[in-house]
């Protein structure tokens, strides 16, 4: 049977990625946001997950205006790397799994969530920056992945409430795959920052580590924040954030955490990273 | 399921965050074509087409004239309020080879300098912007992050 053994949240700020692309994440000024990711890395070399569900959101990349799916979720073999508009991050492509991505489709939808299902796409910087978060820069990347993207751009996106439920399918989705596997969930995107208006450029640290420390345990209060909070307090693009709440809903009633990072700033934007462990009673 | 969540009231909300244009379905709809066109900005020979004669590129387009003025300007807070989206006008300022941290200062009316050195002293406060209502009622006037 598969399991869900691990939930991480991280932050997907673009240019992260170009930090560690170019080679800069030593320089004075990206080392404190790449150093909170050392722990993990290590993490994830003895974790060897089999399969990570990816939720991330596409940023006028893949998904342009013709067609705004509320959630989606990859199914296919192999997904290509985006050319945002400087070409593709030089990183290796995305394999998927395909059978326990139809799996997890075909659950949810009898579980009343209606899927999207996407056979071909490429992945912008929401999907990759995580993945050189927490493995470096590999010649191959060492798991599977189904990305599950969420609209978090034309509003409304959906509530935090129906983003943790579907993660609580999720669970039940992935436990019913009958393969032997280990399967980690992320969700990505935050923390706090607006990068549109006069207001751009807002941080609320007080708000994220909350927001962190709801994450833990068995409370479930954050699943009921409203949209307006995330934007009155967190910024326009803050909003993101509830796409970390579909990885907590999918660790079950009560969490653990292993790891925490935050750091302001990288370019516009707060980084947020923890890693939790669920736990049983 | 249903939620006891009023439409009108879920929106009229957006309109009272000082300096911020939340994407609506309104303004999606109203942006659809100016959003297709920085979409099209993606591909390297429409880039060069438009570098080219940036007028003639946006006249293919059925665009409103106010929308191809604000492009021709730059000016990314007119064009949020014309109906474009920060990822989609991304295109456009990618195009001139300008960062996320450049583009976004132009919009908050300070320096790159300026801003960037707000962001690494911990970023804006949300202190004070967080509800024109609010702010009123405390008897202050306009305050920045407001247009």
């Amino acid at each position: 049977m598969a399991h869900i053994t691990a939930g991480v949240a991280s932050s997907h700020i673009p240019a992260l990625g170009v930090a560690s692309d170019f080679n800069k994440s030593e320089e004075d000024y990206w080392k404190p946001a790449f150093a909170g990711y050392e722990w993990t890395k290590k993490w994830e070399e003895d974790q060897k997950p089999d399969v990570v569900i990816l939720v991330y959101n596409d940023h006028a990349s893949a998904f342009d205006m013709k067609i705004i799916p509320t959630f989606a979720i990859g199914c296919g073999e192999k997904f290509g790397i985006c050319d945002e508009g400087w070409g593709p991050r030089p990183v290796p492509d995305v394999e998927g799994h395909p059978d326990l991505a139809w799996h997890i489709a075909q659950s949810l939808i009898l579980d009343e969530f209606d899927m999207t299902i996407i056979n071909e796409m490429d992945v912008d910087h929401g999907l990759t920056v995580p993945l050189s978060m927490m493995f470096g820069k590999p010649e191959k990347w060492p798991c599977k992945v189904i990305p599950l993207a969420v609209n978090v751009v034309t509003y409304p996106p959906p509530s935090g409430n129906r983003c943790w439920a579907l993660g609580e399918a999720i669970k039940k989705a992935v436990e019913s795959f009958p393969e032997d596997l280990n399967v980690q969930i992320w969700g990505t995107g935050g923390m706090s920052h607006q990068l549109q208006g006069p207001r751009a450029g807002l941080i609320n640290r007080e708000w994220d580590n909350m927001f962190l420390d709801g994450l833990i345990g068995d409370s479930d209060k954050l699943r009921y924040i409203p949209h307006i909070e995330y934007l009155r307090e967190t910024g326009s693009e803050g909003i993101e954030m509830v796409m970390w709440l579909i990885m907590r809903g999918a660790l079950g009633k009560k969490t653990k955490c292993l790891h925490r990072h935050y750091h302001v700033p990288a370019s516009n934007t707060a980084v947020g990273h923890i890693v939790l462990e669920p736990v049983t009673d | 399921m249903s939620t006891d969540i009023d439409i009108h009231e879920y929106l009229a909300e957006f309109d009272d965050i000082p300096g911020t244009r939340v994407y609506t379905a309104a303004r999606a709809r109203k942006g659809y074509h100016l959003n297709q066109f920085a979409m099209s900005l993606m591909k390297a020979e429409n880039r060069d087409r438009f570098k080219a004669d940036e007028r003639a590129y946006l006249d293919e387009w059925p665009m409103t004239e106010a929308q191809k003025q604000a492009v021709l300007d730059r000016d990314y807070n007119r064009l949020l309020d014309l109906g474009g989206n920060i990822y989609f006008m991304a295109k456009i300022f990618s195009s001139d080879g300008l960062s996320f941290v450049q583009a976004v200062s132009t919009m908050t009316g300070m320096s790159v300098e300026d801003y960037q050195a707000m962001m690494v002293a911990g970023g804006r406060s949300p202190e004070g912007v967080r509800s024109i209502k609010a702010n009123a009622a405390a008897g202050g006037t306009v305050e920045k992050g407001t247009r």
